[in-house]
């Protein structure tokens, strides 16, 4: 009876997984990691065949040890599950090597095959998958086993050889990576080298156990040693801020513009959804039109033929976003949640098909867009090279930082916290919700509008297409994921979701799936995002503090 | 003339005629209660005052003002605020949150803080719980929070909307002391009730709302002892 319902839980978690392991297999995530390296003869379609493995126990083992401790049920579950999870994939292995699938799975040709085979004839290739996936599920087990402190100091060290090993190529490819190794006379492949990985991995693992052996002595020592701390921390960040793109390189220093304007949006996105809790899913919008008034005023080609600098086109640009803002608002005041969002979801079409549009085509160029809008002069330089850009952006962030600062301890940040809470009371309160709800819009577009007409400038040419419901998905994403209503957390979002697609270009192609997914994992695991706002932290896991008040208030 | 006067008032809800012409009066100081069943109109009297609904016809004046082309925040500037019915306190703020945010309207730092100290005085177990969130508190501290915070606004009348509902006996006890203790205090009071039996105890006057119109008013006296008040509302048995 028992050992049914252990070996029942490795069928049903095997499957599951297998099921996940199959589908990724099949949109051809792995053999689009074949030619990528985690460390020498490492690739990361390997590393994803382990993961499965891993997956398959852990899982199986998580849901037997509910009802048991004992430790031969659980091994049995994951090896089960692991077993389960390996004959699919082993079984998709010999499918798609012996039955012809292409016309119906784009996917399954002979490079999945190969990477599924590891070079092997196909009945040792099938083997392979299915003792890997078994031995992998109950070294899950046995990882589980081992005393926290060295689980988490192993977690961190394979953290940082993963990171190290995918990023390798673009660490050594910066400028300021070549002048050190110059310098001490080494060259680099593009691929951490194996003896590297494992030393980086034994290091970081050891370091992370000593380090983690005083939890308390670090938080105190942090505490004393605060002010001055701070200080020296803030001069840090400020010096590698303005080196950062001369050591990066003009590659890296596009990306950074990019994740500078992703920045900005998010930054106004956060007062509308963060603050004033307006979920607004056509805030591409503000960009557009940012980005559109900037080319009309400054572009000599547009229909405009002005030809203004970028210093005065910048602050026309700012208001006309703001006021469309305010325009969206009108007739939106009134409605909540769901409703809102769908609304302003079409308001951000209604902008791209009209900049798509015949009706405007003589005005603003419909598909061909706006061509020719100059790069901005500062003190006669002219701002071409994304690694001018990059001040500009840097400088606009801090400036919109420090603005969402200010809002965030002001009075009108106070009525958009009381309105997100609940607004029939805020207005029972005394709040003007027409102006606050307004406000919030205009601040938001305005940030979004800056962000356009600086990315009007960079580009020089702007199309309809640049401004599609996706820019606007991924600037929500970024801010839920970073942590909603958290400013360090709206620019770590930016890295995350902006800047890693550019790093690892095959993943492109996987970027929405990726987005789904994560999304999915943060909600389950850390709901109140990756640097969430003390408020969120608050919120969401007030529970676990305070739960001895909370059953008072149930009793 | 009445601190508060409201005429004749006819709100509706769409086309649901929900006030058929409601005249009440509220005098500087008193406590006066609307009293009736589910669905007589109480709480949509209090939300016509209040600027929320909007009266199709008749006249609401504080003070002789004029107060039915006003908004909400604008009438809370005037001097009305509430406690709502249901609490409704800001659940994921701390108390200290929500009763500045209940003193949103007013601009004088020092009063403020003044007001704070009585409220704090009258309700000493929001001091302690100043810092916790408000979802945290017990249905009686939230009810006291409401209060709290309705008054932080100080207003020139107050207006209470059930604010013994669901509330263990004991408590509701205490909450109605407090309340008689704020009226002492010197504010004005308009207090929606469905547990007659209180709220005709504390008032001096009180107004019966049937379906939308006043089926009755006098003074809470004359109501207690008003034989239809005790069949319907007090559970006496009804000798006809």
């Amino acid at each position: 009876m028992k050992l049914l319902s252990v070996v029942r839980a490795g069928i049903r978690n095997g499957l599951i997984v297998g099921a996940v392991a199959v589908f990724i297999v099949l949109i051809g995530m792995v053999q689009t990691f074949a030619k990528r390296y985690l460390v020498s003869d490492l690739t990361l379609s390997t590393v994803i065949l382990v993961a499965f493995g891993l997956a398959a126990g852990a899982l199986a083992a998580q849901q037997v040890s509910r009802n048991t401790t004992q430790l031969g049920s659980k091994v049995l579950a994951a090896a089960v599950s692991g077993l389960i999870t390996g004959v699919m994939l082993a079984l998709l292995l010999l499918v798609v090597s012996q039955v012809p699938l292409r016309d119906v799975l784009v996917n399954a040709t002979p490079e999945m095959v190969a990477a599924l085979s590891f070079g092997l004839p196909l009945s040792g290739a099938a083997l392979l998958l299915i003792g890997l996936s078994v031995v992998m599920a109950v070294l899950a087990v046995l990882y589980g086993l081992l005393p926290s402190r060295v689980r988490r100091a192993l977690l961190e060290g394979i953290m940082a050889v993963t990171l190290i090993g995918i990023f390798w190529e673009a660490i050594v490819g910066l400028d300021v990576s070549r002048l050190v190794m110059k310098f001490l006379g080494v060259k680099a492949g593009k691929v951490l080298p194996l003896p590297a990985g494992l030393g980086l991995l034994i290091l970081v693992s050891l370091v992370t156990y000593v380090w983690r052996a005083h939890p308390q002595s670090n938080v105190t020592v942090r505490r004393t040693g605060e002010g001055l701390r701070r200080y020296v921390s803030l001069v840090l960040i400020a010096g590698a801020l303005i080196a950062l793109p001369f050591a990066v390189g003009l590659f890296w220093s596009q990306t950074l513009t990019t994740i500078g304007l992703f920045t900005l949006m998010g930054l106004g996105l956060n007062i509308v959804v963060g603050m004033a809790g307006l979920l607004d899913l056509g805030y591409v919008a503000f960009y557009a039109i940012g980005a559109y008034a900037m080319a009309l005023f400054s572009s000599p080609a547009s229909s405009l033929h002005i030809g203004l600098p970028f210093w005065v086109a910048l602050p026309i640009a700012l208001l006309f976003a703001a006021i469309s803002g305010i325009l969206l608002g009108i007739p939106v005041l009134r409605l909540r949640g769901d409703y809102l969002a769908i609304v302003t979801l079409g308001f951000g079409e209604i902008i791209r098909i009209l900049a798509l549009s015949d009706v405007l085509k003589p005005y603003i160029g419909g598909p061909q867009g706006i061509m020719e809008t100059p790069s901005p002069f500062f003190f006669g330089i002219q701002m071409n090279d994304p690694r001018y850009l990059y001040y500009l952006i840097l400088a606009a962030c801090l400036v919109v930082v420090f603005l969402s600062l200010r809002l965030n301890d002001s009075r009108i940040g106070r009525a958009w916290i009381a309105v997100r809470e609940d607004e029939d009371v805020a207005q029972a309160m005394g709040i003007n919700l027409v102006a606050a709800k307004l406000m919030a819009f205009a601040i938001g577009a305005s940030f979004a509008g800056v962000g356009g007409a600086i990315f009007a400038a960079r580009q020089g040419a702007i199309f309809p297409m640049d401004f599609t419901l996706f820019v606007s998905i991924n600037v929500l994403c970024l801010i839920i994921i970073g942590g909603i209503g958290s400013i360090p957390g709206v620019i770590t979002g930016a890295f995350f979701l902006i800047g890693l697609p550019e790093v690892l270009r095959e993943v492109d192609e996987y970027r929405i799936l990726a987005y789904g997914a994560g999304l999915v994992i943060m909600m389950l695991v850390r709901p109140e995002g990756l640097i969430p706002s003390a408020r969120r932290r608050l919120e969401l896991h007030e529970a676990e503090d305070q739960g001895e008040l909370a059953a008072y208030t149930v009793s | 003339m009445a601190l508060l006067e409201v005429e004749n008032i006819h709100t509706y809800y769409g086309s649901i005629h929900a006030l058929k012409g409601i005249s009440i009066t509220v005098d500087k100081g008193e406590i006066v209660t609307l009293v009736g069943a589910n669905g007589a109109g109480k709480s949509t009297t209090l939300n016509t005052i209040c600027g929320v609904l909007k009266p199709r016809h008749g006249e609401i004046r504080l003070n002789g003002e004029l107060l039915n082309a006003l908004k909400p925040h604008e009438i809370v500037a005037k001097g009305i605020s509430q406690a709502p019915e249901g609490r409704r306190i800001f659940s994921r703020l701390t108390v200290m949150e929500n009763l500045e945010m209940g003193a949103y309207a007013r601009s004088d730092r020092r009063e403020i803080a003044k007001d704070l100290e009585r409220v704090f005085a009258i309700f000493p177990r929001l001091k302690e719980r100043a810092r916790q969130v408000g979802g945290t508190l017990s249905g009686g501290e939230q009810q006291m929070l409401a209060i709290a915070r309705a008054l932080m606004a100080r207003p020139r009348v107050l207006l209470l909307d059930e604010p013994s509902m669901g509330l263990a006996p004991i408590l509701v006890q205490e909450i109605f002391s407090v309340i008689r203790e704020i009226n002492q205090q010197g504010t004005t009071i308009l207090l929606v009730e469905q547990n007659v039996n209180m709220a005709l105890q504390i008032a001096q006057r009180g107004y019966v709302l049937e379906t939308g119109r006043v089926a009755l008013q006098g003074s809470a006296k004359e109501l207690r002892e008003n034989p239809r008040v005790r069949a319907v509302y007090l559970g006496e048995t009804l000798h006809a």
